[in-house]
């Protein structure tokens, strides 16, 4: 018996011990991001464009609004076609092609995002001839719709049938019922997880490695390549100036802000009255 | 009503052909990468995936340097990452209070909310150093481990194992995740049936909940797996980027990811053609990966409704 304690009280502290050595990273890296960017975060970071290699002083302006183009873009593509493909498997729940839709947007969730970009290479930049703004939107969007698909899908099962059952008994037609009535009653849901995926990437560089591109002048043009925070974070942290290192810091900071401050948003979004979801 | 009927129709199809663009967007992804790669399959055959040969000078490819690091580097994460996630799961399902409980669980959510560029530019500039100056010294001089081929010669700070790191806790949060919610789906009346029986915690755990929710939660660990697999930035940034097949772990590698990464903005011709080729070979196995995972967790869905 003293044995079987023993081997208990043991077994316990490990796995207080596996949740407290995964906590140690994540401290780790708040904690350097903090030291080492907030104090590099003022008026020129936001205001100025990045400055020539070598040379101190400059911001981060461009990359900050090249990466709100990006994700202008990626929205503008991947949520209304990520939302109606999330409507369409809501409303068709047993049909088998939406079983295979549901299971297929899954897989296009666990597509590695450089593949991504390299597909958007393929079919945005290579005929076209140059980098753009638009190919790094539309490799953004790739990612986007499966996981607003599989989010509003999520929502509007949160509906209760007997709220479109009401709408179908009043006379209501197929497609008003649907929009006006269930989605309308998911609306809050849908647009947390819009959020979210927005928030999943607007940290995203690998699709834009050979989309985007990257630009160290200010642009707003789509056609144009275009700076982007997580790119500019990665051009400056393997370059060999100190003056960029810091400035990468401060990227980074400010880029997790900007996560959190969506994540943060779509929590505040009112979630749907019905709570748990109803089959 | 004819105008109803026209209605209903419309968003019908508008809704449909949404829902089929996904069909679409995974095909056409999958036939443009292979399509683009498919000069170098036809040059070198299947010989392509087992050459160690990458000299894109004299334009001969092979993608066995590449695919030897994914896995590698993959294998080192997973063996850091599973036992850490399965026991924190264990831990926040079974062991911690509400109170602690909740907001430990989301801190590890938070793990999988930081971008992989930010992982990369930290395990440049902390886990690198901290690599060359304790933690090779650590596994050479302390444990007397230097004479193992895996942890022989200099840590310069970026290579195999530092990638393996920095994948670990990427991963993390996903098994966890997943592991968590496999435990919770086993029955309470399970656990209390143990308890009565005169078990211990430990031994309630082991033997009333893992058993139910194994394959659950080795579904979560090839999900991590196929995280790792295809995982990009973080690990360009730290695995030091050279086409060599090195026993040891502090040698600097290449993975299929991070050699696309790497090389395709400067690469032409027959070249390109090469890193699609490794980027089709990359998907194919995260597909593979990703459908076994959905598969082994949906196991579990099923056997507790």
């Amino acid at each position: 018996m003293i044995w079987r304690k023993t081997v208990n009280v043991v077994m316990l502290a490990l796995m207080w011990l596996a949740a407290a050595v995964v906590l140690l990273p994540l401290v780790l890296i708040l904690v350097h991001l903090v030291r080492e960017g907030a104090s590099s975060i003022n008026w020129d970071f936001f205001t100025k464009v990045q400055s020539a290699p070598g040379t101190t002083g400059g911001g981060m302006s461009n990359a900050i609004v090249g990466t709100l183009v990006l994700l202008l873009i990626a929205s503008g593509i991947g949520l209304p076609v990520g939302i109606a493909a999330g409507i369409y498997l809501a409303e068709n729940r047993t049909a088998r092609l939406a079983s295979a839709v549901r299971f297929l947007a899954d897989v296009l969730n666990g597509v590695p995002s450089i593949v991504t970009g390299i597909f958007a290479w393929q079919v945005m930049v290579k005929p076209v001839g140059h980098f753009s703004a638009w190919a790094g939107g539309v490799a953004l969007a790739t990612m986007m719709i499966p996981l607003a698909a599989r989010t509003t899908e999520e929502m509007i099962r949160t509906v209760p049938n007997s709220l479109r059952e009401a709408a179908l008994a009043l006379g209501y037609s197929t497609w008003r019922t649907s929009l006006t009535i269930v989605v309308r009653t998911a609306l809050p849901g849908i647009v947390t997880g819009a959020l979210v995926a927005l928030a999943r990437v607007a940290g995203e560089t690998a699709p834009l490695l050979f989309t985007a591109l990257g630009n160290i002048f200010f642009t707003v043009d789509p056609n144009k390549v275009i700076a982007a925070l997580p790119l500019n974070i990665y051009s400056f942290a393997i370059s060999p100036y100190d003056d960029w290192h810091r400035l990468a810091w401060a990227a980074s900071l400010v880029l997790i802000v900007l996560v959190l401050l969506i994540s943060i948003a779509a929590r505040y979004v009112v979630r749907p009255k019905f709570g748990k979801a109803v089959d | 009503m004819g105008g109803v009927a026209v209605g209903d129709r419309i968003y019908r199809g508008v809704t449909t052909l949404a829902g089929l663009a996904i069909v679409a967007l995974l095909l056409y992804i999958a036939v443009e990468v292979f399509t683009g790669g498919w000069p170098v399959f036809r040059k070198f055959g299947l010989g392509f995936l087992t050459s160690s040969a990458w000299d894109p000078v004299h334009d001969v490819y092979g993608a066995a340097p590449a695919i030897f690091g994914t896995l590698v580097s993959s294998a080192i994460a997973l063996v850091i990452a599973t036992p850490l996630a399965v026991g924190t799961a264990v831990f926040l399902s079974e062991l911690a209070p509400r109170w602690l409980g909740q907001p430990i669980a989301f801190l590890v959510d938070l793990l999988a909310a930081i971008p992989s560029v930010v992982y990369g530019l930290w395990g440049i500039f902390v886990l690198e150093p901290m690599m060359r100056d304790s933690i090779a010294p650590f596994l050479q001089n302390t444990l007397h481990l230097g004479g193992l081929p895996i942890f022989d010669g200099v840590s310069y700070g970026p290579g195999m194992l530092a990638a393996g790191i920095i994948l670990a806790i990427m991963i993390l949060p996903y098994i966890s995740a997943v592991t968590r919610e496999v435990l919770m789906a086993v029955p309470r009346s399970q656990r209390e049936a143990a308890f009565a029986l005169g078990a211990t915690r430990w031994e309630m755990i082991r033997d009333a909940v893992i058993p139910g929710a194994k394959s659950g939660i080795v579904g979560g660990i090839v999900l991590g797996l196929g995280r790792a697999l295809g995982e990009t930035m973080a690990v360009t940034m730290v695995i030091g980027n050279a086409p060599t097949i090195s026993a040891s772990l502090f040698a600097s590698g290449y993975t299929m990811a991070s050699i696309i990464a790497n090389e395709f903005a400067e690469a032409a011709g027959l070249h390109i053609s090469a890193l699609l080729a490794i980027g089709a070979t990359l998907l194919a196995v995260t597909l593979v990966v990703n459908v076994l995972a959905r598969w082994l967790v949906a196991r579990v869905g099923v056997r507790y409704t």
